[in-house]
């Protein structure tokens, strides 16, 4: 069963560690690279679902007639397309915290705030 | 001559297999960031040549045949290009090269 | 399987490190990784993707951010206990959610026997494209795309939103006296850059254009068509990067690319079908399908160009205004 199933294990391994980096650090950079690895672990999961032992790539060529499913692969480059503009966007409110609170770590932000109000 | 070819080609993928490798045992053994660089670069771009090579001596199409022979004129050209701006970089930001060894025995002996 | 060894080990080495600038290139390291991971899953499209946009580009705004938010991590001072155990109570019950799912790569998984096959038998007879993906992407689900293209095109507003300045015009003397100053500095890699950068341009237009025959289409294209002019900047500086490719004709080639896909939908309309309903395009459905996809993979490639190039140029002009500030008063 291990052999059947080690793929999606190594991809909910990679989610956790991608979801430890995101909870347990402060330092904002570092997140957004924690929501970056847990994304492409999501992309393998849906990749490792769409394989078929013997097939190829979905492009029609003459002489094969297995063909990997075509879906997910429309799916995930979606979806990696769209989290890089996400992570473009996150990067972009990392740079402006810096420069309106001098930091970017999450309790220097909180004691500033807490010291402002 | 086909098995000649096809021997000729498994040669060039193996020795440029073991230059790959040999260029990542240079950067965990070599001392200093420069060496590393220089070890990596050449080492690296003979190999990827090495490996292209083999698999166009495979007798791809001719579509194929060209495509591989882009790859092997744009490696040459940015793999050393790349090494360069690396080392540039670092000495920029004045990371200096180490250019003689620390030697052990004169501290033991004074 | 030893890939996937390697990229677990990437993301514990990225966990345990704290420093950026290590993180970032290992981030890198982790998307080219996973990369030639899809393409052992005969997923070459995704992987072309995910090597243009994951290892060069995202690694390419991270390292700009890293230089304007500083290079090191502080130390946390809370106790990360908490944060293991509710990590590891999450990560066996979704094992134990996986042990119900059917063996990797079997033929018979529901995932394959439902909808695939009515794309992979019908692709060809109606819409004459070998790709799939390229078929699926750009003319059967050609709504999802439309939504994504204006997800990208509302990133770059979102960037120019929070990340815009206001830049003084450089005097031209100021400019040509940089040039010359740098000509000798950075010699070899503007004459490489020169001598490389059509072939960039080539490779992406021809990404753009065999997307129907192959890997590629919009997204590549576009990926890589920033690609050679960041590259272009990088070198020259961004005074003259900003003269080739002046800020308006970027932001307004953004909007050009979404609303290029809109009308192809709203001619559709006009010439009596649904929405994005590319068999009305031409007299033969096939040619109408292949005209149809020509069109939106176009307004994609634009879409994606500009977007990337924007953000950067706004993510590398707000660095060097920091860094001119920081010279200013040190």
């Amino acid at each position: 069963m291990f052999l059947g199933l080690y793929n999606y294990w190594i991809v909910v391994v990679l989610m956790m560690i991608g979801f430890y980096i995101i909870i347990a650090h402060g330092n904002l950079v570092k997140k957004i690279v924690g929501l970056n690895i847990f994304q492409t672990s999501v992309f393998i999961f849906y990749i490792s679902v769409s394989n078929i032992d013997g097939g190829t790539a979905p492009i029609l060529a003459e002489g094969f007639n297995q063909y990997s499913n075509p879906l997910p692969h429309v799916l995930i480059l979606t979806a990696i397309v769209v989290g890089i503009a996400t992570t473009a966007l996150g990067l972009a409110l990392a740079m402006r915290i810096k420069e309106a609170y001098g930091s970017i770590e999450e309790e220097e932000i909180q004691q500033r705030v807490n010291r402002e109000c | 001559m086909d098995s000649v070819i096809e021997f000729s080609s498994a040669l060039c993928l193996l020795i440029g297999s073991f230059l790959c490798l040999s260029g990542g045992v240079g950067i965990l053994r070599f001392p200093d960031f420069y060496t590393r660089m220089h070890a990596v670069g050449v080492t690296d771009t003979l190999g990827a040549a090495m490996i292209l090579i083999g698999l166009m001596l495979l007798r791809p199409e001719n579509l194929v045949l060209f495509k591989l022979i882009m790859i092997l004129l744009m490696t040459l050209f940015i793999n050393p290009t790349a090494s360069h701006a690396l080392a540039r970089a670092a000495l920029h930001s004045g990371l200096l090269p180490l250019l003689h060894r620390k030697d052990k025995n004169i501290g033991a002996e004074s | 399987m030893v890939l996937l060894g390697f990229l677990v080990c990437i993301a514990i080495a990225i966990v345990r490190l704290k420093d950026l600038f290590a993180v970032v290139m290992l981030s890198g390291i982790y998307g080219l990784l996973s990369a030639s991971f899809f393409v052992t899953l005969d997923a070459v499209d995704v992987a072309f993707t995910e090597a243009a946009v994951g290892a060069g580009i995202a690694t390419l705004l991270m390292l700009v951010t890293v230089t304007m938010t500083g290079r090191y991590e502080h130390s946390a001072h809370h106790n990360s206990i908490w944060a293991l155990a509710v990590v590891l109570v999450t990560g066996v019950l979704l094992i134990y959610g996986t042990l119900d799912m059917p063996y990797f790569g079997s033929v018979d998984a529901p995932a394959q026997l439902h909808v695939a096959p009515r794309y992979i038998n019908n692709s060809m007879q109606e819409i004459g494209v070998p790709n799939i993906v390229t078929s699926v992407l750009a003319s059967y689900r050609g709504y999802d795309t439309l939504g994504e293209v204006v997800v990208i095109f509302t990133a770059g507003v979102g960037v120019l939103a929070l990340l815009s300045a206001v830049h003084r015009p450089e005097k031209d003397d100021g400019i040509v006296s940089v040039n010359v100053s740098m000509h000798e500095k950075y010699l070899i890699l503007r004459v490489v850059t020169k001598i490389l950068i059509p072939f960039i341009l080539l490779f992406a237009l021809y990404v753009q254009f065999h997307g129907d025959y192959g890997p590629g289409g919009g997204f590549q294209a576009g990926v890589i068509f920033a690609a050679a002019i960041i590259l272009y900047s990088m070198l020259f500086g961004m005074s003259t990067a900003r003269r080739v490719i002046s800020q308006p004709l970027i932001q307004l080639l953004s909007a050009i690319g979404v609303l290029v896909y809109g009308s192809v939908g709203v001619v559709s309309i006009l010439n009596g079908g649904n929405f994005l309903d590319y068999n009305l395009l031409s007299d033969d459905p096939v040619a109408g399908q292949h005209l149809g996809i020509l069109l939106v993979e176009l307004g994609i490639g634009c879409t994606v160009t500009s977007v990337m190039v924007i953000i950067f140029f706004n993510f590398a002009g707000r660095t060097e205004d920091h860094m001119r500030n920081e010279r200013k008063s040190a």
